[in-house]
């Protein structure tokens, strides 16, 4: 995209328009060309939210924020869209969030206060329950150094008690006029629709075979910023049909531009799987997960990825796309080695696939790390079984971080197939596992440690679907 | 009385180093590191660098014109390699460039050669080679030697504690201006601005006056800005004075990992001698600290170690040996807590370890052993006005901590695979620099003709509200609305000869500076007001809440008219103040004496809940009873006990330093290196202790920094004893931080 057009935006309240590499990341763009220093700088790859901003698009014909970290996010992803920055959430005075923070003193260096009251704001454009377990949730992708975040969950608390009603159950329109009258937001966010829907429709490219391909960018622009700065690149989100989840038949298929979020909240997928949301929530944090897509989690051929383990789980199989040919490859069987796929350079993954599960079906997902939340696994593991009363009919389970690829455990598998379920099961199964695997010492975890957590993830995924075996039996 | 600053922090206007405006033809710098452990220079090639487009100078060893050493208690810390590099992240060269990529570009292209020795990372491997800092310093009371024959039980073991990354949010910073007349003018996020002044002007070979040194406000610190801020504001110096133009320096996060150092690591030996009752009869430890590479201050950490061996009980024969060991890591630093916390996590080990041999609940140990007023240190000075037992009771009573026993055992009854645990955790921690020299402040008070009041001290506002304090000090002198006071950056031409801001002693020292400064203009407002009432005697003069007072009664006089009534009769509305706390001193050659002004007392109930099948664990409540004395601000007091806590349970549980064979940190970012986020803090319970009265305290407040963050040490004991309800033989290892795979490693063993 470099040397293409001017990236048009509105950024607060006033519309702009910008010729600096699309590259860039909105961090870099805020504090040093606008000298907007209210956005700070803690990592500059997603990990801490001092740089938290809201990004507003229109989506269905209806105006959707989403808080972004800026320090990922490229200037061209503005194009077309409504940057939200901390000064233009403030007023002449505090605004409700600001004062619950005020009021509970939960600021003391100051450094991390602007990401999170702009997190907060998020919370509002976007919650469906006003819950102080729901405001914390939104906090799950800042880091706080001083307080101990015991007076932040106070205000959290405080900001819970005080939401209106009238609030969960308001469309998009309606909700932010709510919160103009409220004054959480000032009153020319009534203008944006109309402003938005009026600037200039972002130019589609034909993809090109020598342009990066980048979907949410959130490990690119961790891994590779410098040379993402100048690049040529495509961005996959902005291709509508990449970002569907559809149900073909009996095949249920979700499109590789699909983000995380719209994954945890598709009626379709979470029908399916009923602990899909508590899953999920252990998958980065909010603002990376409205970012992050399924293909982006594939692609990236991460051994720990969690997508790729849930996905492999179900038996997906992907689709590629060369511009003239499409071929679709067994997910299994799409991981050759440490980072290397089966996939051409000018391929582009579509969609990943997976069959709607049948009666008798469940689902389980398991991760271990060092930090519960927003964190990357030691180990993870996922499971899908039918039974018919005590008997195995069929399995997949998988497991990442413990292989230089995200495994499936095709001889536990075959194992599970028709045997009957019981704690000599269990332990057989995750016994054979042991032999599939080839774990590695790394930042998250020695061999041994990766070894041992996986037959403990084998025994926890039957704990959790049939609570049967005990301790004793077991061990 | 709320933050002073929290109104801007919400707003994200208020002010860091890297927020300034850009001064005209700002440059920007990079640091050029050591790749290796230990080695000899062959050769440096910076030309090519040079001449990159966009660069404007390469600097090196050669180029400093004055001393090229910032080590301050012990001057064996280059600014630049010069022969040898001795860490990984070492500055070797410092690059300038019109931005900060073309600068980070360019130091890529600079050629170096070295020639690889070997290195060490293992504090026992340099003590064993010779490798130390200081000679090693032993803290000694009674008599060990005739005390183990009395002993019914005796125990040995080993204890190791890991590093911990600061984090402060705001990275390494520093803006440097050349000014007229050769001199340097520096906006640096330090703790520690006369150190900056005196090493940049040691650096630069001029006059310290010719240094000035300005910090507004700082985005965390916790120790890690108190020496180890003053390389990047040398570096900055160093260029924007040979190149005379501004030049600013801010490390990114994984620079600052891998550059800086850290808490440090220790390891430890222990014997400890206990009575059939439990009453602590002996304690013998060898501790190993490992420093790094370079003093920094290693030995004053090192010390205050040696101080809270014995944490918050009597023991009456004590024998503790402590060695500063040099190693091949970034030459680790103060942090919160500055060595107690590794000395407090040795003796609850002990504790723990010969309560599971003696069949005890550790509790038993502990309140048994508490201190008592009077009892005495191993370092000579005597608990005074002790709170420990109170605190302690405190927690047991106000928690009632034995129903929590009663519940957290029918817990573990029901539950199979989840296994809950308590642990009780008492601290005392001495106040005051261990350095005695240090414990002096100054404040600098004018009072304008509007009215409003202007503090300058050497306090340096971090997130810890000790701007919040010394305002509130100042308007409680004067009796007017706080709103009036401002309390302005820390600024060297302003407050001279400053001590950090550090040893949780910033409001105490400057708030007492502040408030002698505000008396002495006090003492002349009065004067000016008894003249107008055409007394003799100032006494009779009071003023409260801003109105003047003639014996008792209320007069039409209003701080506004007294304040233009001083200044139009040529009476002086500005002060300075000095402050030097009394009484302490140390003699290092007996290692005794009375290095603290008092000590901080609390005790907390700690609950964890492990997931055995899993080895994931969460830290359930800390519930606490903390010894503010009279809080200066308790939502300023609340807040530090709150983030110390997790800050301590964050070093306890997942935070944990790793390191390649070679000595290259491998978790130098925030995806590797995790410190708790919103969902690992437990619910926390806060309790002052009532009716403590501390005199030495500014209003009979006591300092609070740092005492709060070693009740985290109580979530490695409590997740321990969960662990113990799931596998009563559970392997007991001393090795902090537990994360989750020791806990499954250790729950699984065998």
């Amino acid at each position: 995209m470099a040397g293409s057009k001017a990236i048009e935006f509105i950024l607060n309240d006033k519309t702009v328009s910008e010729t600096l590499p699309p590259g860039m990341v909105v961090l870099d763009y805020l504090r040093r060309h606008r000298r907007m220093t209210g956005t700070k700088e803690g990592c500059r790859e997603g990990d801490c939210g001092a740089c938290m901003v809201l990004l507003g698009r229109i989506e269905e014909g209806r105006l959707r924020y989403r808080a972004v970290n800026s320090c990922l996010l490229p200037l061209a992803e503005l194009d077309g869209r409504h940057l939200v920055t901390i000064e233009g959430l403030n007023g002449d005075s505090l605004n409700p969030i600001q004062q619950a923070f005020f009021d509970e003193n939960a600021s003391q260096c100051g450094f991390c206060t602007p990401g999170m009251i702009v997190s907060l704001t998020g919370f509002y454009l976007n919650s469906d329950t006003f819950t102080s377990q729901q405001a914390v949730a939104a906090l799950d992708g800042n880091i706080c150094r001083c307080t101990g975040y015991t007076s932040i969950k106070r205000a959290a608390g405080l900001l819970a008690k005080q939401a209106d009603n009238n609030l969960a159950e308001s469309d998009v329109p309606r909700r932010i006029q709510l919160l103009v009258e409220q004054k959480i937001l000032p009153s020319w966010f009534l203008t944006i629709f109309d402003r938005l829907s009026e600037l200039q429709k972002p130019l589609e490219k034909e993809r090109s075979t020598t342009s990066l391909l980048v979907a949410g960018g959130t490990d690119l622009f961790v891994q590779k910023p410098e040379a993402l700065l100048d690049a040529d690149f495509q961005l996959l989100t902005r291709d509508k049909n990449l970002a569907e989840i559809k149900v073909e038949g009996d095949l249920c298929r979700i499109g590789a531009a699909v983000t995380v979020e719209q994954l945890q909240s598709s009626p379709l997928v979470n029908d399916m799987l009923p602990d899909l949301r508590d899953d999920l929530r252990l998958v980065s944090s909010t603002p990376i997960r409205s970012r992050a897509t399924v293909g982006g989690n594939i692609v990236n051929a991460s051994p720990i990825g969690d997508l790729t383990i849930w996905f492999l789980a179900l038996d997906a199989a992907v689709a590629l796309n060369d511009g003239v040919n499409r071929r679709i490859v067994a997910l299994k069987d799409f991981f050759l080695d440490y980072k290397k796929l089966d996939k051409k350079d000018d391929e582009l993954l579509e969609w990943v696939q997976f069959a709607i599960f049948q009666k008798g079906s469940r689902f389980n997902f398991e991760k271990v790390s060092k930090r519960t939340h927003l964190d990357i696994a030691s180990v993870n593991s996922a499971m899908l079984l039918r039974r018919d009363g005590d008997v195995i009919v069929d399995a997949g389970i998988s497991a990442g971080g413990v292989a230089p690829i995200p495994l499936t455990l095709s001889k536990t598998v075959d194992f599970l197939r028709g045997e009957k379920l019981s704690a000599q099961t269990v332990k057989k199964a995750a016994h054979i596992a042991q032999s599939e695997i080839s774990p590695i010492s790394d930042v998250r975890g020695s061999a041994q440690y990766k070894r041992l957590l996986l037959r403990q993830l084998i025994f926890a995924h039957f704990d959790v679907l049939f609570r049967e075996y005990s301790k004793e039996a077991l061990l | 009385m709320k933050h002073v600053d929290i109104a801007m922090h919400v707003r994200g206007e208020s002010r860091f180093v890297d927020d300034e405006p850009a001064p005209e033809g700002l440059l920007h710098a990079a640091v050029f590191t050591s790749p290796v452990s230990h080695g000899k220079i062959r050769s440096l090639d910076v030309r090519r660098t040079r001449d990159m487009a966009g660069v404007h100078g390469v600097f090196t060893a050669a180029d400093i014109p004055g001393e090229n050493q910032i080590g301050n208690i012990i001057q064996d810390e280059p600014l630049l390699a010069e022969d040898y590099v001795h860490f990984i992240g070492q500055p070797v060269a410092l690059v300038v460039a019109e931005t900060p990529e073309i600068a980070r570009a360019a130091a890529q292209s600079i050629d170096i050669d070295i020639e690889e020795l070997p290195a060490i990372f293992d504090a026992r491997e340099a003590f064993a080679k010779g490798e130390l800092i200081a000679p090693p310093r032993t803290f000694s009371l009674g008599d060990t030697h005739a005390a183990w024959k009395k002993c019914e039980h005796i125990i040995e073991g080993r204890v190791d504690s890991g590093g911990q990354e600061h984090v402060y949010l705001e990275t390494q910073a520093s803006l440097a201006v050349p000014e007229e007349d050769r001199g340097i003018k520096l906006l640096s996020a330090t703790q520690s601005l006369s150190m900056v002044q005196k090493i940049v002007a040691r650096i630069l070979a001029l006059p310290m006056h010719k240094v000035e040194v300005d910090t507004l406000r700082l985005g965390g610190a916790f120790g890690g800005k108190e020496d180890q801020a003053t390389a990047w504001a040398g570096l900055a110096a160093l260029a924007a004075f040979k190149l005379d133009r501004p030049v600013k320096l801010v490390l990114r996060r994984d620079e600052d990992m891998r550059m800086t150092g850290k808490r440090h690591p220790y390891s430890s030996d222990f014997k400890i001698g206990l009575a059939k009752d439990g009453a602590i009869l002996a304690w013998e430890a060898q501790i190993f600290q490992n420093a790094g590479a370079a003093a920094d201050l290693s030995t004053a950490i090192l010390e205050r170690t040696l101080f809270h061996v014995t944490n918050s009980y009597f023991i009456p024969n004590v024998k503790v040996t402590a060695a500063s060991c040099r190693t091949n890591l970034p030459p680790n630093t103060a942090f919160r807590g500055f060595g107690g916390p590794q000395a407090m996590f040795l003796i609850e080990s002990a504790i723990f370890k010969a309560a599971a041999e003696m069949g005890l609940d550790p509790a038993v140990i502990q309140q048994k052993n508490l201190l008592d007023e009077g009892d005495q240190f191993p370092y000579g000075m005597r608990a005074k006005n002790c709170h420990a037992r109170p605190c302690w009771d405190g927690v047991e009573k106000k928690y009632d901590v034995k129903k929590r026993r009663t519940e957290i055992e029918q817990f573990n009854r029901e539950h199979e695979w989840r296994k809950k645990g308590l642990a009780m955790m008492p601290i005392c921690f001495g106040i005051s620099f261990t350095s005695t020299f240090l414990n002096q402040a100054s404040a600098l008070v004018h009072i304008y003709q509007d009215g409003t009041v202007s503090v300058s001290t050497a306090a340096v506002e971090m997130g810890q509200g000790v701007k919040t304090k010394i305002a509130g000090i100042a308007a409680r002198v004067f009796s007017i609305d706080p709103q009036r006071v401002r309390v302005e950056s820390s600024n060297t031409r302003r407050v001279a000869n400053m001590s950090p801001t550090a040893a949780s002693s910033g409001a105490d020292m400057n708030g007492h500076a502040t408030r002698l400064a505000c008396e002495d203009i006090l003492a002349r407002l009065k004067q000016r007001a008894a003249k107008h009432f055409d007394i003799d005697d100032p006494q009779a003069i009071d003023i409260r809440d801003e109105t003047v007072f003639l014996r008792d009664e209320k007069t039409d006089l209003h701080w506004d008219e007294l304040i233009t009534l001083t200044y139009m009769d040529r009476k002086s509305l500005s002060a300075q103040a000095h402050y030097a706390t009394p009484k302490i001193y140390f003699d290092k050659s007996k290692e005794k004496g009375e290095p603290f002004a008092y000590h901080v007392f609390g005790a907390a109930a700690v609950e964890a809940t492990v997931d055995c099948l899993r080895g994931a664990y969460e830290i359930d409540s800390v519930k606490l009873v903390h010894d503010v004395g009279e809080s200066l601000n308790p939502h300023v007091d609340r807040g530090q006990i709150e983030g110390g806590v997790v800050q301590g349970l964050g070093w306890m549980t997942i935070e944990e330093l790793m390191h390649s064979d070679n000595g290259k940190l491998l978790t130098d970012s925030l995806t590797t290196y995790k410190v708790p986020d919103i969902y690992s803090a437990p619910d926390i319970k806060v309790h002052f202790l009532q009716d403590s009265k501390n005199p030495p305290g500014p209003f009979y407040s006591k300092a609070i920094g740092e005492p709060p963050f070693m009740y985290g040490i109580g979530a490695y004991f409590a997740i321990l004893r969960a662990m113990k309800a799931f596998r009563k033989d559970v392997r007991l290892e001393f090795h902090s931080p537990m994360t989750p795979e020791k806990v499954l490693l250790a729950i699984y063993d065998g």
